[in-house]
């Protein structure tokens, strides 16, 4: 039954597009939907659109915003380009880890409540350290700022 | 017009007329110079990845030739000293991430990197070696993946895409840490992969590879209590010389059945035999179809990674495709069936065990299937590639230029003319035609030559008159992307045809990923070899073999055909 509504999310995901089936729009558009790709939906997207489900893996895993692994409701992206890591975002991103029991592999909580992850630049450079939570930015962090937001989202 | 001037570059100083080249690639080969490449292929498209065809042009300014189109006046040069150091340079990086166990790599004897290598003197490498993990992929009956060989070259992803369409790998992740590799990284076999093999033609190198039986044969062989029987398929005769230096497309069936019998197999027989029993029951199947008008087009059954891509990606048109097993499976079903009456005859204890050698790699898989099984057990036991067989003849130590020619075995020693041109595209449409058709006179089988089944365009069609005031329309394709694209023709109404020949590797058979990977696999040759021995044979037409006669009013008479030769 859930799998019929995700063919039935996916099939409208796809009718939004036009005809020519812009592969990456697309599944900006489902990683949207579900916080990232399920298997079943890229298997589902290959037939619908008559791409092979080798060349649909082979987009979603050339970039990194795609995650094929399910995500936390709350996704936090803890800035590393050069201007937020000179002004100390390792330690806000430590700080994070440890409150939530988190690694480098391990990047979502159990109760699938929060991910972190980093990223290179957000372009925000004149607010580092940055970070976001679900897209929503938080300027000038210090780990103590970052462990108590992450108390006031639960 | 264009003066001469207009329309020379110079390659290495010397003046090169431009005569419609896609690319400086192919100018510079036609000068004489052998541009080392990695990632092209002419039949594919330009990938410019490996940069080992990289030129230098008067201003210093270094180009992939396989990327740059020729323009007159270009003056470039091939051999400087800084493109050599480049070449160095990639192929010393490429063999930081690769496996370099080459002595036991099967690819040993044709690796192009390894040729390269040694072409551009890389005696070390002085990077750290990365990223081998030593995994490797044996679901598949027919391919093996070996990721730690892969140089990303792309040409397996591209074969499997645009000939095939079947796309069952591709790139995965990017920079230092893509791949090539199935969706999710599942094994081969869990894909739409049809066995075809092609990825395995193309690979430069030993990351993708053909699955050897050989070692089971040689156990099989070795078992006193076990009868083997060998059939060989129409296309393997042509070329298998090519592994032991004799002219491209030269038929060498004689030497191979003595040399069948040196390694120990108690029986040869020729698959172009049960092939004429393909054209009889599916010249039968097409008549009655094309009197009632169901289930047309007919589409062809013997090639078996075209019927797998069928199964896969069009169910609907499983009812079009021919009932008719395929002459491996055919002949394996009638072996099968003698050697059991036989033993019941004689109260023998021996097992017979029918080997069947093949240019198909999709065979492999084809001997697995249920629905072509004899009495619950596989009708055709092993399938071995034209490579295996010749792998087997070096190991025993043969000189097979050296052999005297015999001839296969009786009571199925003769094969049509007809059976035996199944190995090229077109091929069991011609013998289905001259079995339709009608009487085997010269001229008349001419004019069949003629009417445009032969050649190897990857799509022909075909009008044929067929009684007082009917027509029959049929179309050829080889690779399967051409089969595709004939089927959505036909799906939307833009095509009509009644009788659909298919084959999934270009050209037919003669070019299987089971032949010896020679330059664009010796196609022309080996087509012309196939119809030689057509031209030479006594019998051309499948229901003057008098083998064939005598097996319908006995083994195959009444429903036992049907029972034998048909999987449904």
């Amino acid at each position: 039954m859930e799998h019929e509504a995700m063919k039935a999310k996916i099939d409208e995901i796809i009718a939004r597009h036009s005809e020519s089936k812009p592969i990456v729009a697309i599944l900006q558009d489902i990683q949207e939907e579900y916080r990232y790709l399920p298997k079943e939906a890229l298997l589902y997207l290959a037939d619908a659109i008559d791409v092979s489900i080798a060349k649909i893996y082979s987009v979603a895993t050339f970039y990194e915003n795609f995650s094929l692994e399910p995500k936390g409701k709350y996704v936090i992206k803890i800035c590393d380009g050069t201007a937020c890591h000179v002004r100390k975002s390792i330690p806000i991103l430590n700080a994070l880890r440890n409150k939530l029991g988190l690694s480098d592999s391990k990047k979502t909580t159990d109760d699938q409540l929060f991910t972190v992850e980093t990223v290179s630049c957000l372009g925000a450079c004149g607010l580092a350290p940055v970070m976001t939570v679900n897209d929503k930015v938080y300027p000038a962090m210090t780990p103590e700022s970052a462990t108590a937001l992450l108390d006031e989202l639960k | 017009m264009n003066t001469i001037k207009q329309r020379t570059m110079t390659v290495n100083g010397m003046p090169v007329l431009i005569e419609g080249e896609k690319n400086l690639l192919e100018l510079i080969r036609k000068a004489g110079f052998d541009m080392p490449t990695l990632c092209y292929h002419s039949k594919l498209s330009t990938y410019g990845a490996c940069r080992m065809c990289v030129v230098e042009d008067k201003k210093g300014e270094i180009m992939a030739s396989c990327s740059t189109p020729p323009r007159a006046g270009m003056e470039i040069k091939t051999n400087t000293p800084r493109l050599r150091e480049y070449r160095k340079m990639i192929l010393e990086l490429m063999l930081a991430d690769h496996n370099r166990d080459c002595i036991t790599c099967e690819k040993r004897n044709n690796c192009q990197l390894k040729e390269l290598a040694e072409r551009f003197g890389i005696d070390d490498v002085r990077f750290e070696t990365y990223s081998l993990d030593g995994t490797k992929d044996h679901s598949s009956p027919a391919i093996i993946r070996h990721p730690d060989k892969c140089i990303l070259c792309g040409d397996c992803v591209r074969v499997c895409d645009e000939i095939q369409r079947v796309g069952a790998i591709d790139f995965v992740h990017r920079g230092s840490r893509m791949e090539v590799m199935p969706a999710f990284n599942m094994p081969l076999a869990e894909t739409k992969c049809v066995n075809c093999g092609q990825c395995a033609a193309v690979c430069p190198t030993g990351a993708i590879t053909i699955k050897s039986n050989i070692a089971e044969l040689w156990e099989m062989l070795a078992d006193d209590n076990t009868i083997v029987q060998a059939q060989i398929a129409p296309a393997v005769r042509v070329a298998l010389g090519d592994e032991f230096n004799f002219e491209k497309g030269e038929n060498v069936m004689g030497k191979m059945v003595a040399a069948l019998r040196m390694l120990g197999f108690d029986d040869v027989y020729d698959t172009s035999t049960a092939a004429d029993l393909t054209v009889i029951e599916e010249s039968k199947e097409f008549i009655e179809r094309y009197s009632s008008g169901e289930n047309l087009p007919l589409f062809t059954s013997c090639c078996p990674a075209w019927f797998r891509y069928a199964e896969n990606y069009h169910p609907e048109l499983m009812d079009n495709i021919s009932s008719c097993k395929s002459p491996m499976e055919m002949f394996g079903a009638v072996l099968k069936e003698k050697a059991k009456k036989d033993a019941e005859e004689t109260k023998s204890k021996k097992k017979t065990k029918v080997v069947a050698i093949m240019p198909c790699t999709a065979k492999k898989s084809e001997v697995l299937q249920e629905r072509y099984h004899y009495e619950g057990e596989p009708a055709v036991d092993l399938s071995i590639t034209t490579q295996e067989l010749a792998t087997m003849i070096r190991e025993t130590g043969l000189n097979f230029a050296d052999l005297q020619p015999e001839p296969i075995d009786m009571p199925f020693g003769i094969a049509s003319g007809a059976g035996v041109i199944f190995g090229v595209t077109g091929g069991v449409t011609e013998a289905v035609i001259r079995h339709v058709v009608g009487p085997e006179d010269r001229n008349t089988l001419a004019e069949i030559a003629f009417t445009g089944v032969r050649g190897l365009e990857g799509v022909k069609e075909v009008k044929l008159p067929f009684g007082a005031d009917k027509e029959i329309s049929i179309a050829i394709v080889s690779g399967l992307r051409n089969a595709e694209e004939l089927i959505q023709a036909i799906k939307k109404g833009e095509a009509h045809y009644d009788f659909v020949e298919v084959m999934a590797c270009k050209g037919g058979c003669i070019a299987g990923a089971g032949q010896p990977f020679v330059e664009d696999r010796a196609r022309a040759e080996r087509s012309e070899g196939m119809y030689e021995a057509d031209r030479m044979s006594n019998v051309r037409t499948s229901k003057s073999n008098p083998i064939t006669d005598a097996l319908y009013r006995t083994m195959l008479s009444g429903h036992n055909a049907h029972r034998l030769l048909h999987y449904k």
